[in-house]
């Protein structure tokens, strides 16, 4: 079997083979690290090694005297702004007189090799004048607190940013119901762990800085080198390399290491490699945000929610980077996938002086998830309901309002994923195997746990600036296909998924479509690879400029044939009626080119408007939704406080699936994050210094940790999306941790609350639950 | 510096080089024979991004020191095709989308090659023990589990 021999025109909902798969098997695949330039020259960071701090003197005479060192940079060497752009301008490439957080850099040494580099930028003499401090974004509201957001950021002191829903009146939804469950939940960090550290390699040319490097959003880094080194866009150019996962922490971070080694490329006039060890990315990059999160939901005796109530706070660290936006994902999907008419939300993203927080599939959605999914459980218990019932009964339908008062108009495919989820575990008999399980067994208890979630697609009301995309889709003299496209692979398979589309929308067979390489110079800005969206906005890029291409292609058969009507059989054009006359797709383009006609088509598409009123908290916020029902069984080591996530079942509602393979990959490695936010994943800080960032001390789930997965698609078309379909990439991680959590709570009979769920917390829950 | 004479084989292929005694055999690999097939995603020995076969045997190259191989028949990734064709266990990971970002996948595809040396027909069980070693961020582990158990029905 390979790619080709799938049915000419059928290429989507193909499980067809990942383009990319050969390469990177093969070991072919050249990541960042693995490239050099002649001449090329190692970036070291130096670093702050204080939460808060004035500087008062940088001595770097030391390291230049290292006999490798070929340049050093410090602020005063930047000739454009000091700053890295993202949704605000708070952050400084390099820290100028006040550092922020444990980690924030100072200045940067480029030597003959990477062992020089690092040895040389430990001589660095930094003179710090300690600051008062402050960690926990609770404290960090004090009236009194140290300041750790720059003023020009934030709302007011360390309030980042507050944003709030008021949608009908929560103190008479409280009124109306027959019950009401509360309760605080806390997360900490989660670190990405993409198994691919950040790097980026500087090169200048022409007048201008060329920046290869690990990256999800090429754009976001143009904007970012250019504003570091004052140089126009059109004299910047960003080159993806074969990126070795993202998860949202390639989205902003690699624009802060290419502007770094851009202004080290640029003073020394060599190619300069930044990439980070093991160490150092988890200690100084982005990771999702801790929070504490606070709920009350009511409901009636037959199960009918009628209001919640939720205030949460995330730990935004030290600059505000995506931070809001963060914030307001977390908002919109504070209230779950559920019919309620009284909702009361406020949250807050709050500074502190700790290492910038960032981009992590789900973005801002899962610790709320956690609470309301927690909540759900809580209602059903005092209610003596099935939870999955609890949740089909006020499961968002087409007609329903949202929490924002969005009226679904079409594709909400959540109640369907909640029945096939029932059947495909087999709920019932499930449910007596665990009691039979928990009778017969005296150390050991089972737990089933459930959870559903909505995702909006896209990047929503909150940049609906950015929901745009380009594409360029050009058949080639010999009838192959060339697509060129602003959005990245990062390992989900977007470049499978989108040479699918082409290949459908073209009619053409996927082995002749080529996705282009990802150079900012040569594709068109399709807004960044985040927010589950590239399947969807710039599928439909495509499949816009494709439509184009094949008006012309039609046209041009009709001349060769001498015939208005034609079939296409196989890759062959034939002619209707007696003529017979027949042409392949590569006759076509050579006729093309040969009479001068222009072989090439550009495609846009802007996502369906959005809107969203800050002051109620009320709009359209996403143009559509994605949904899923998870199920998860846990066994849980009464001795030990052990917990093995035993069986899981999965049902996802993204629309059309365009390639069934790759859907399932990316719903079994969601899962698996959420299985380790769940239970394993914890980065231990201690005034802002996160104190062993290393994989020894951190753990996600190993090919023992996980288990097999059941996974279904129930597939609700968006008429909009291309072929139907939506978004995918985070919603496994956001229903996953909390039907484990849930599993816990129900096997040892008290709530989980906090995550993750180690043995010495789980055993605490024990002792008070079992008694 | 001082430097030692190291002698072994890799992909079949006898090399002589000087290296100094500290040299990790993978930065020897990367940088010195420009087989960067074998990636580097710790430094530590945690993630198995860098397993290499030494002897047969899969061993972390950030862990092992280039000296250690004096003698002995190293292979990595890039040595795994025969004749320009992939090694059924490569084919078994592009059928089962056992690859996303692919970081993870040379140290995984290697163990799996020496899973299936030891034991040929293992079970879904035992692929999951033995791969323990080597950290995917990407899959589940789901379809990496069934490229190997593709590879053993092929090599069976
Ligand atoms: S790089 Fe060797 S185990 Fe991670
Ligand atoms: S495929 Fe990305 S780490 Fe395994």
């Amino acid at each position: 079997m390979n790619p080709t021999q799938i049915a000419e025109g059928k290429a989507v909902g193909q499980g067809v083979l990942r383009v990319d798969a050969e390469a990177k098997v093969a070991g072919q695949a050249r990541y960042i690290d693995d490239l050099g330039f002649p001449g090329m020259v190692h970036a070291q960071v130096v670093r702050s090694d204080r939460p808060h701090a004035r500087l008062r003197r940088l001595d770097l005479s030391p390291v230049l005297a290292h006999p490798k060192v070929v340049a050093v940079v410090t602020p005063r060497d930047i000739p454009g702004q000091n700053c890295v752009p993202i949704i605000y301008r708070d952050m400084p490439a390099l820290a100028e007189d006040v550092v922020r957080y444990v980690g924030e850099p100072v200045a940067l040494v480029a030597a003959e090799t990477r062992e020089a580099a690092r040895e040389a930028a430990l001589r660095a003499r930094i003179d710090f004048e300690d600051l008062p401090a402050v960690f926990d974004p609770l404290e960090a509201l004090n009236p009194g607190a140290p300041q750790a957001a720059v003023r020009e950021a934030a709302e007011q002191g360390n309030v980042f940013n507050a944003m709030r829903i008021r949608k009908g009146n929560v103190e008479e939804g409280f009124a109306q119901a027959d019950v009401i469950v509360e309760g605080e939940y806390r997360v900490g960090y989660q670190e990405h762990l993409y198994l691919e550290p950040q790097g980026v390699i500087a090169v200048p040319e022409e007048g201008g800085m060329t920046v290869y490097g690990s990256l999800q959003c090429p754009f976001y880094v143009q904007n970012a080198v250019a504003t570091v080194l004052g140089l126009p866009f059109a004299k910047v150019r960003i080159v993806q390399t074969v990126t070795g996962g993202g998860f949202g922490g390639k989205e902003d971070v690699p624009s802060h290491l290419a502007a770094m080694a851009a202004l080290l490329a640029w003073k020394s006039k060599r190619p300069v490699k930044l990439v980070y060890d093991r160490d150092e990315d988890i200690a100084t990059t982005s990771k999702r945000h801790p929070g504490i999160i606070r709920y009350r939901t009511g409901a009636k005796r037959d199960g009918t929610l009628t209001a919640v109530e939720v205030e949460f706070f995330y730990n935004a660290g030290a600059y505000q980077t995506l931070s809001s936006a963060v914030l307001w994902r977390g908002l919109i999907h504070a209230a779950g996938p559920y019919r309620i008419p009284h909702v009361k939300v406020d949250g807050y993203s709050v500074a502190t002086h700790t290492v910038p927080c960032g981009a992590f599939r789900g973005f801002g959605s899962p610790q709320v998830i956690f609470a309301h999914e927690s909540q759900m459980d809580e209602l059903a218990k005092a209610l003596g309901m099935d939870p999955l019932a609890l949740r089909a009964k006020n499961a968002l339908r087409v007609g329903d309002r949202t929490a924002t008062d969005q009226v679904l108009e079409e594709s909400v495919g959540l109640w369907e994923c909640i029945e096939r989820v029932r059947a495909l575990a087999r709920w019932d008999e499930l449910q007596r195997e665990v009691e039979e399980f928990n009778r017969r067994e005296r150390f050991r208890r089972r737990g089933l746990g459930v959870s559903t979630v909505m995702y909006g697609v896209g990047m929503g009301a909150k940049a609906p600036l950015l929901d745009k995309a380009g594409a360029y889709v050009k058949l080639e003299v010999d009838g192959s296909v060339t697509v060129a496209v602003g959005t990245t692979e990062m390992g989900q398979g977007a470049q499978t998924v989108l040479s699918q589309i082409a290949a459908e929308a073209l009619g053409v067979p996927i082995s002749s479509v080529q996705i282009a390489p990802v150079d900012t110079s040569r594709v068109p800005d399709s807004g960044p690879t985040v927010a589950s969206r590239t399947t969807t906005v710039q599928g439909q890029a495509i499949v816009d400029a494709a439509a184009k291409l094949r008006q012309r292609i039609d046209q041009a058969v009709r001349l060769i044939l001498e015939c208005p009507q034609f079939t296409l059989e196989g890759q062959t054009f034939c002619a209707s009626g007696a003529a017979r006359r027949r042409a392949t797709l590569a006759d076509v383009a050579r006729w093309m080119w040969a009479h001068n006609w222009d072989m090439g088509a550009t495609g846009w598409v802007e996502a369906a408007p959005v809107d969203w009123d800050p002051q109620t908290g009320l709009g359209k916020a996403y143009f559509v939704y994605s949904y899923a029902a998870h199920l998860a069984e846990v066994e849980v080591d009464l001795l030990t406080g052990e917990v093995k996530v035993t069986r899981f079942w999965a049902v996802h509602d993204s629309g059309k699936i365009v390639n069934p393979d790759t859907a399932r990959g990316q719903v079994l490695g969601g899962i698996a994050q959420g299985i380790g936010y769940a239970l394993l994943e914890e980065l231990v800080s201690q005034d802002g210094r996160i104190l062993y960032p290393t994989l020894t001390a951190y753990h996600i789930p190993t090919s023992a940790d996980v288990p097999e997965v059941a996974v279904e698609f129930g597939e609700a078309p968006y008429s909009a999306g291309p072929f139907g379909a939506k978004g995918l990439g985070e919603v496994p991680l956001m229903a996953s941790h909390v039907a484990v959590a849930n599993a816990i709570s129900r096997a040892v009979g008290r709530r989980l609350r906090q995550y993750p769920a180690l043995p010495q917390r789980v055993l605490e829950l024990v002792e008070g639950g079992l008694g | 510096m001082t430097t030692i004479t190291l002698r072994f084989k890799v992909n079949g292929r006898p090399v002589q080089l000087e290296v100094p005694p500290g040299r990790r055999l993978l930065d020897l690999l990367r940088q010195d024979l420009g087989l960067t097939g074998t990636k580097e995603g710790c430094g530590e020995g945690e993630c198995g991004a860098c397993t290499v076969l030494v002897d047969g045997k899969p061993r972390l190259a950030c862990l092992t020191a280039a000296v250690q191989v004096e003698g002995k028949e190293v292979v990595t990734i890039e040595g795994l095709a025969r004749e320009g064709k992939l090694h059924p266990v490569q084919e078994g990971f592009i059928q089962t989308a056992g690859v996303q970002c692919g970081f993870c996948t040379p140290g995984l595809v290697l163990a799996a090659y020496a899973l299936l040396q030891e034991n040929p027909q293992p079970t879904r069980e035992e692929i999951r023990g033995y791969l323990a070693g080597n950290l995917c961020r990407c899959t589940g582990y789901e379809q990496v589990v069934e490229a190997v158990l593709w590879a053993a029905e092929r090599l069976k």
